[in-house]
Parts: C-alpha cells; sequence; structure tokens
C-alpha cells in the first residue's frame, strides 16, 4: 500500500496507484483482467480503431473494464496531428473522456515519437479542452517544452515500445526530473520489475506499461511483481538513497575492536 | 450516392440521413465506446437523425478495443 498522502495527482484526479497498464496482447480476456487487478492499476489504456462491419459480433473487451478502470484511450498508429486529434476526438465521443494519451509515431520500426507532429497535436487538443498525456522521446527540451504548453503529464520513453529494453538513459530521466514539476510517467520500455523500480527511484510519478506484464510467461504474476516494483521504487525515492562512494564505510563501530592496543 | 466509409468506396441508391445509413451497418445510437466522424468532423451521437450524408462523403466509423 502507498503511504497516505502519496496520491499521484494528474489533472486533479487522485490515484493511489503509480501504475498505469495497457490492455493488449494478453493470451485472453481473463488473463487480462486478472492481470489488470493484480497490478493494482487504476486507469488502463485502451485503443480506438476502425468497426469492422463485417463482422457480426462486435463485444470489446473494453466494455468490461469501464465501469471498474478509468479508461485512458490513445492514438497510437497515429503518424500525424490531423489523424491525432481526430482519434482523440472520436474516442472522447465514444468513451466520455477528455483525457488522452496522445502518441504520434514516425516509423514502424522504432515507434519513435514524431516529435514536430507531437507537439501541434497537443497544442490543438490542450486548446480544444482535451488532459493530454503525450509519450514522447527522453530529450529533456521537448518534455519541457510540452509541460510549459500545459500537459497534464509528460510521458518520455524509457526504451522503444514493446522491447523490454527498460531504462536506456537514466541520466536523461534525472535532467527531466530536475527540470520539470509536472507528473512525469515513463512510458514504454520496462521489461520487468526493476525497470519500474528504477524509474521510480529516479523521481519520476508513475509508470505506463504493457507488453512486460501481458507478454510475460506469467502475466497475473509480472502484474504484481510490477506494482511491488514501482511501490519498492517509490518509496526508495522518497526515503533518499545514500550517496555513492568509491571506498567501503564500515557500518559497524571502529570503537573496541578487540585486539588493539589503546594506551597508546 | 458514393462514400468512402472506414477508407472503402460503397454505392448506395439514396441519399439518407447518417442514422438511416449507420443503422444499415447495425450501429445505433446506444450503442455503447462507438463513434462516428462525417469528413474529419465528429458527429455527436445526438446528431446522427439530422445529418444528412451526400454524394463523396468520407465517414468513418470506430470503437474502442484493446490497446497500450
Amino acid at each position: 500500500m502507498e503511504k497516505t498522502g502519496d496520491k499521484l495527482i494528474i489533472a486533479g484526479r487522485e490515484f493511489n496507484s503509480r501504475l498505469i497498464i495497457g490492455t493488449s496482447r494478453y493470451p485472453d480476456p481473463g488473463t487480462m483482467l486478472a492481470a489488470i487487478e493484480a497490478s493494482g492499476a487504476e486507469m488502463v489504456t485502451v485503443s480506438i480503431r476502425r468497426l469492422n462491419l463485417t463482422e457480426p459480433s462486435r463485444e470489446s473487451p473494453v466494455e468490461l473494464l469501464r465501469d471498474r478502470y478509468t479508461i485512458l484511450p490513445n492514438t497510437a498508429g497515429c503518424y500525424t496531428a490531423r489523424e491525432a486529434v481526430l482519434t482523440a476526438q472520436l474516442a472522447r465521443e465514444a468513451l466520455g473522456t477528455n483525457w488522452v494519451k496522445l502518441e504520434v509515431i514516425g516509423d514502424d520500426d522504432t515507434l519513435f515519437p514524431d516529435i514536430p507532429e507531437l507537439l501541434k497535436a497537443a497544442e490543438q487538443l490542450l486548446a480544444d479542452g482535451f488532459v493530454v498525456l503525450p509519450y514522447c522521446s527522453d530529450d529533456p527540451i521537448t518534455c519541457r517544452k510540452l509541460s510549459d504548453m500545459g500537459c497534464a503529464a509528460v510521458m518520455p520513453l524509457g526504451a522503444p515500445i514493446g522491447s523490454g529494453m527498460g531504462i536506456r538513459n537514466p541520466y536523461n530521466l534525472r535532467i527531466i526530473r530536475d527540470q520539470i514539476d509536472t507528473p512525469l510517467i515513463v512510458d514504454a520500455g520496462v521489461g520487468t520489475a526493476s525497470d519500474a523500480a528504477l524509474a521510480m527511484e529516479l523521481g519520476f510519478d508513475g509508470i505506463l506499461l504493457n507488453t512486460a506484464v501481458a507478454q510475460a510467461q506469467h502475466p497475473v504474476d509480472m502484474a504484481r511483481a510490477m506494482r511491488l516494483g514501482v511501490e519498492a521504487g517509490r518509496l526508495a525515492y522518497r526515503a533518499g538513497r545514500i550517496p555513492r562512494r568509491l571506498y567501503a564505510n564500515a557500518s559497524s563501530p571502529l570503537e573496541g575492536v578487540i585486539g588493539h592496543d589503546t594506551d597508546g | 450516392m458514393d462514400l468512402k466509409i472506414n477508407g472503402e468506396s460503397k454505392s448506395f441508391s439514396d441519399s439518407a440521413s447518417l442514422l438511416a445509413l449507420l443503422e444499415q451497418f447495425d450501429v445505433h445510437p446506444d450503442a455503447t465506446g462507438v463513434a462516428v466522424a462525417l469528413n474529419d468532423v465528429v458527429v455527436p451521437r445526438a446528431q446522427w437523425a439530422t445529418t444528412d450524408v451526400t454524394d463523396g462523403d468520407s465517414i468513418e466509423i470506430i470503437r474502442a478495443v484493446q490497446g497500450g
């Protein structure tokens, strides 16, 4: 459990959990629901896609989630500001939320964000009254611009989406934390619980992940591990780690060790 | 009238309201998690009945799916 008073607050909304989890790529809907439950997450991400007009059954597992979780629609798959803005507006109408995880990608191989398009989309969506949580690169200047524009949280990647490569540039994340007071969430790259803990120890406010849990051999167990990793990292950050030093510093008292003459 | 629906060209004999068109695809105003854009502008479901579609219009019908 989080300490009382240590809630994640985004755009005035309070969350007890600092983990946001995706709903994609699980072996089956039952595992998805159990994993989300085990993760302790209160907010889950969904995507917006064309309705298959010839498909007879249109039941979506998303409907199972709407009563229990805060739904955060994303604009995954959008390459331009125009596509991302329309997708966000469709999501607002479909789901009744003005929150959006803004994703504007540059290419299929890296899924890295297209920053000029991302900034353009963020500006338009903010002007349209959205609560914008942009997925962005781990570049301090980009993050600061998004924060200054009024994004409710800024979400730099730890590593490419789905890569499980962890936190590839912790030094940038530290700089970003130093420079920005807006809630910061590592979005993408987390592969296992220690990655999540590291990001939290760097002072990030939360973690957004999906593949690391959904594609783990045991998704429900990994979901719990992520929950604990996030909590451990957060507690360690708040507790304040000791400085690193190159040489030893004995933890046991030096006074009174036997075998030494004490009369000089 | 020729329309583009979810990127696919389709022909219809008569012009119609957006609502009538959507109902041909079993999309009703009480459907949850669904939204519609006409020529890149979202049409709230309350306005489906009073919105006309005309030749050359482009329509996107979306829903929420699992995502990351």
